[in-house]
């Protein structure tokens, strides 16, 4: 089974953020970076096929500058076994933009699967992995937490708003990882961060399509006003009531 | 003068609460590019054309009805070539969709299909000029994006429960519109729904949430957070990743980072610490009250109200004493 794992390197969301002086990003000095956590899920979801099939490769790609090979050698590490950098100065903010340049890598790569996270957690869009479907024009189930997989067919199940879809779709698809899916992603062994540095990683210039949205201002939102604790125990009860009713109104 | 397009969902032929706040959207861009009409697109089995009355009461001059007994269940497909198709035709200036989890399936299709550009996950949107400029939380809800799509049209998912639906009497006329892609010849098909506890209010459409984390230690124990929401009668129960992760509850009750991400009137966190994880999902509620036996607890940094004390003390007395306003109230 070949599969392929779409990842995105992003900053680590614990930071607190600053406005970069263009005012239309986020200031990236001191940032710590990692693989967007969905992603992370999807990496494992792709290893642990491969490895429930008995053979098979897993191929990562990510877009952006060199800084991403850091992110594709950590899915390497994982046990992924190549990685594609497709090279960007930056990486867009428009997932189409991406998506034309995933799609240009990925058609003709004869892959029965290709993987996506369902949200990056800094951009928070989650329009990529649909995007790169519908231009291949491959199946798509997006926001998979349940999947099998067998004899060319697959079913996912995916959360809604108080309920559970059940989808059935054939191979080969693209498929987005919702939280769930794989009780955690593996950190990599000391083993296996060997290993990666001597996989192949290929390096390709991104074909990126046109951004049709763009960032046009980036700022912080208001700080919440400080709030108080306002007493201990069962005691405190009325008083909260209280200020529910009365201050908040929202009882 | 400009056209808006919304897609009303539905599901088991039910309107949705969020169908109503893409119609409520569109209008008001429609209305603030010149007045022009909003058409509302509505699939599913037959007898869905039923539900024009409500999207006219909230602005759909005319609704666009797709009825397919193969459309019973959403069919991603069919319904995405049958939006693309219209919106493609219809000439409209954006077309309004919901970032629901429906909606974050349907959306990405049309705007590849269409090759144009989607904002996604929105919550507020204006028109500026030639252009539609929403504002969309990225970062985890650490900053703020304003994003411009001058595409036409320009493609939008709202975040769900970000915007109210406003009741704008139109004339909601109904007009049938055959699917553009037999349902039937769809490679994806959803076999089944299964619906979780009956009558359950979902988290971005609860006034109230109330919240349990680690702090109540057993599965058993949210029992506590059941019966509170219940006292409050409009509120919806969520959970965090690690009593999600615990199996306590299910995923889709995960408020967080990769949970859902919600701003109720009133959030009530029960036993929850506060990681950044968890404040990522909640810290946007207009107030936010948190009881927990540590009083250096991060959660009290962002909490209005905060109590220190045992939850299995505190919240049956919070339980009994909102029971108590609630009927004299």
């Amino acid at each position: 089974m070949k599969i392929a794992v779409c990842i995105k390197r992003v900053p680590d969301m614990e930071a607190r953020f600053r406005i970069a002086a263009d005012g239309v990003s986020v200031d990236e000095a001191g940032l710590k970076f990692a693989m967007s956590d969905f992603d992370e899920w999807a990496v494992e979801a792709a290893l642990q096929l491969k490895e429930k099939q008995g053979s098979g490769e897993v191929v990562v790609v990510s877009l952006g500058p060199d800084s991403v090979q850091e992110t594709i050698r950590k899915a390497l590490a994982m046990g992924a076994d190549r990685g594609v950098q497709l090279k960007a100065d930056r990486i867009p903010f428009d997932g189409l933009a991406i998506a034309r340049a995933l799609a240009a890598e990925l058609q003709g790569g004869g892959y029965d699967l290709i993987f996506f996270g369902k949200v990056a957690v800094d951009s928070s869009n989650g329009v990529t992995g649909p995007m790169v479907a519908e231009l291949l024009g491959l199946p798509c189930v997006t926001a998979v937490a349940k999947l099998d997989v067998a004899n060319g067919r697959g079913t996912a199940e995916r959360a809604l708003e108080g309920a559970v879809e059940v989808l059935e779709f054939p191979l080969p698809a693209v498929l987005t990882v919702d939280q769930g899916l794989v009780a955690q992603a593996r950190y990599p062994a000391l083993k296996g961060i060997m290993a990666a540095k001597k996989k192949p990683l290929e390096v390709k210039p991104a074909q990126l399509g046109e951004a049709r949205v763009a960032v046009t201002k980036m700022e912080l939102p208001p700080e919440r006003a400080a709030g108080r604790i306002i007493g201990e125990g069962a005691g405190a009860v009325p008083e909260l009531v209280r200020l529910l009713q009365q201050e908040a109104k929202v009882l | 003068m400009a056209n808006l397009f919304a897609f009303a969902e539905t599901r088991g032929g039910e309107l949705r609460k969020v169908a109503l706040e893409a119609v409520t959207v569109a209008r008001q861009l429609a209305d603030a590019s010149g007045g022009g009409e909003v058409h509302a697109m509505i699939a599913g089995a037959s007898g869905v054309s039923r539900h024009a009355a409500a999207l006219g009461a909230h602005g759909a001059d005319l609704v666009l009805v797709v009825e397919h007994a193969g459309l019973a269940q959403y069919n991603p497909e069919a319904v995405a070539a049958t939006v693309a198709e219209r919106v493609k035709a219809g000439g409209y200036r954006a077309a309004v969709f919901s970032a629901s989890a429906q909606g974050i399936d349907l959306a990405p299709r049309v705007a590849a299909k269409l090759g144009v550009g989607l904002a996604s996950d929105v919550v507020a949107a204006e028109v500026r000029g030639d252009a539609v400029v929403v504002r969309h939380p990225v970062n985890t809800g650490k900053v703020i994006a304003t994003v411009t799509v001058p595409s036409t049209p320009a493609l939008l998912s709202l975040r769900p429960g970000a915007i109210a639906p406003v009741q704008a009497a139109k004339a909601g006329r109904a007009e049938s519109v055959a699917p553009a892609a037999d349902p039937a010849a769809s490679r994806v098909v959803v076999k089944e729904v299964r619906q979780g506890s009956a009558g359950k209010l979902d988290l971005a459409e609860a006034p109230v949430i109330v919240s349990g984390g680690r702090g109540l230690k057993a599965k058993e124990n949210f029992k506590l957070v059941e019966e509170l929401a219940d006292a409050f009668g409009n509120a919806a129960v969520g959970a965090t990743r690690a009593v999600t992760d615990d199996g306590w509850r299910p995923h889709s009750d995960q408020i967080g980072q990769t949970g859902r991400v919600v701003s109720p009137n009133l959030y009530v966190a029960v036993g929850i610490s506060g990681a950044i994880q968890h404040l990522a999902g909640m810290r946007t509620s207009k107030t936010i009250v948190a009881i927990n036996k540590d009083k250096d607890a991060p959660i009290f940094k962002v909490a209005d109200y905060g109590i220190v004390g045992d939850v299995f003390e505190v919240v049956p007395a919070l339980t009994a004493a909102v029971r108590e306003a609630k009927r004299h109230g």
